[in-house]
């Protein structure tokens, strides 16, 4: 049943070294203060898993707390490249990593496969690309009814998942609104989730019934953390840090920059911090 | 007529090859660029989807990001990443898809993933993302990126998404029934597919650019069509909205930062 922690209690009792873990948000509700605080508290040897790998992936990458990444894409979206991400995979630092690559379309059926308890997922995609060759979990599978040849992915099934979305209310069910990506896809499909949530309300009696809510019995812990997802944004709360991900690029280019600002923007921070981050950027929601 | 630069002729260009009932699956970058010029001129009803989930969306500004809140805000729908790619993209609803480019070679095929070896890469690129399905589900693509000999190559280091491979009917032995890369629009030229070979031949040049210019941007040898159209220059509207866009962009991009917390 779901639990209301403290952001470093739910971390603690949730993720373990080794893990593969899933920290999901597609542009929209990324789940950075949750990220902050498994690079505090220093897990190590995690198969981090996501489409959008992202500034908390570069810098978990950084820390040196991956063996291995799956993902489809590790980028900086609108900028360029991730920087951590691209010396550990190009020069081995501060370890090399395994890498497994997908497409969105890969990644997205792979995730409802796993939400839907299916070993695999089947889907036309693939064709003609690249990925296929490289892949060892990119096979195919003929349809028994036309004969079309398929590609198929293993179903991703992650120890936990960690999601950031706009509010619980008192019993602990979740609601997640505007840019949806794939976070209930990404709860369901793991053993354990954990949410960070702008705000806790009453109830939800005056939401549409079709919202995306997430009954709390598919929750283990909720954490109140406004502001949660900086840089990226909470639809309703606070826009997106776009200049931070511009100054990301500078900041992740250089090795001793990047421990630098870790230490001074992580290490020696807390969840409440994360507030005050996004004050500047409420007016614009 | 006030002048213009190649990069805007080649997004005002872009955006001319949409029409107002097209359904297009935009690429972030120069693609986003063209498809909302086009929605603001002469396709304000065209229909503008990102792979974050956002369909029939109208932004004031170009998104930073392909899931930037202006996208949903002005979105006719959002859904799922997951329904995104089964019911929309797999479905055969997008009629465009839109794609920019790292590497392209002749026959469009396009690496975004990267540079060497994929195994021990020189250099790491982001990745396909939504692009090798994007390449192959979408009824017809368009690829839009500024000439330089790094970036049009004799061949590419990697597929991310697949084009017409080596060319001629490569697509159907693998089994793609969609019509792949039909238009490269350039900072230079307009280029079309060779309706047998595939490889992409220059169909007009822009204002002012010279044949030699073309080549002297591109990695490979360049086939021309025996009659070479001149583009026309951008119309006041198109640079007018363009630059509009621009402004409005970087104003709100710089803006979040302004007051930045300690």
């Amino acid at each position: 049943m779901v639990k209301f922690l403290p952001l470093k209690q739910a971390v603690a009792e949730n993720l373990h070294d080794g893990d593969a873990v899933a920290f999901e948000g597609f542009t929209h509700l990324i789940p950075t203060a949750a990220a902050h605080e498994a690079i505090r508290q220093g897990f190590r040897d995690l198969t981090l898993i996501r489409m959008t790998p992202d500034l908390i992936y570069d810098q978990m990458i950084g820390m040196g707390m991956a063996k291995k990444i799956i993902f489809s894409y590790v980028g900086n979206p609108g900028v360029g490249l991730l920087r951590r991400a691209r010396d550990s995979i190009e020069n081995g630092f501060p370890r090399s990593i395994e890498i497994e690559e997908h497409s969105h379309a890969g990644m997205a059926n792979a995730y409802e496969a796993g939400a839907a308890g299916l070993p695999c997922a089947v889907f036309r995609g693939y064709r003609g690309a690249g990925l296929a060759a490289v892949n060892p979990n990119i096979k195919s599978v003929t349809c028994p009814f036309t004969g079309e040849v398929l590609a198929a992915v293993p179903s991703i099934r992650p120890d936990v998942s960690f999601i950031h979305a706009q509010k619980a209310d008192k019993k602990g069910n979740v609601l997640v609104e505007g840019i949806i990506g794939i976070q209930k896809e990404a709860v369901l499909a793991a053993k354990r989730a954990v949410v960070t949530v702008e705000e806790i309300v009453d109830n939800f009696d005056d939401l549409h019934p079709n919202l995306t809510v997430l009954p709390r019995w598919t929750i283990a812990a909720i954490s109140v953390v406004p502001g949660g997802s900086h840089p990226s944004y909470t639809h309703g709360y606070y826009a997106r840090d776009n200049t931070a991900y511009l100054e990301w690029d500078e900041i992740a280019a250089d090795r001793e920059k990047f421990q630098a600002w870790m230490q001074a923007n992580v290490i020696e921070r807390t969840a409440d911090d994360f507030a005050a981050r996004v004050e500047h950027l409420r007016s614009a929601a | 007529m006030s002048g213009f630069t190649p990069n805007e002729m080649m997004t005002i260009t872009a955006s001319r090859a949409l029409k107002n009932d097209d359904v297009c699956f935009v690429g972030i970058g120069a693609p986003s660029a063209a498809c909302n010029v086009a929605r603001l001129t002469h396709a304000p009803d065209i229909t503008l989807i990102y792979e974050s989930g956002t369909i029939g969306t109208a932004p004031d500004v170009l998104p930073l990001s392909i899931g930037d809140g202006e996208l949903c805000d002005t979105a006719v729908t959002t859904v799922s990443v997951p329904e995104m790619f089964r019911y929309w993209l797999q479905g055969g609803r997008v009629s465009i898809g839109f794609l920019g480019a790292a590497q392209l070679d002749k026959f469009g095929n396009i690496n975004t993933t990267v540079i060497g070896d994929y195994a021990h890469p020189k250099t790491r690129l982001p990745g396909g993302g939504g692009a090798p399905e994007i390449a192959t589900s979408s009824k017809e693509i368009y690829i839009t990126m500024a000439q330089t000999r790094r970036g049009m190559v004799e061949k590419i280091d990697f597929y991310t998404s697949f084009g017409h491979g080596d060319g001629g009917d490569h697509r159907q032995r693998l089994g793609i029934d969609t019509a792949g890369p039909t238009l490269l629009i350039t900072d230079l030229a307009i280029w079309k597919p060779d309706p047998v070979s595939k490889e992409f031949t220059v169909v007009s040049l822009h204002p002012g650019v010279t044949r030699q210019q073309v080549q002297d941007t591109c990695g490979w040898i360049v086939k021309f069509a025996e009659e070479l159209d001149e583009t026309p220059a951008p119309t006041e509207l198109e640079l007018t909205t363009l630059r509009d866009l621009q402004a409005r962009t970087k104003a709100a991009h710089e803006g979040s930062g302004k007051e930045k917390a300690a």
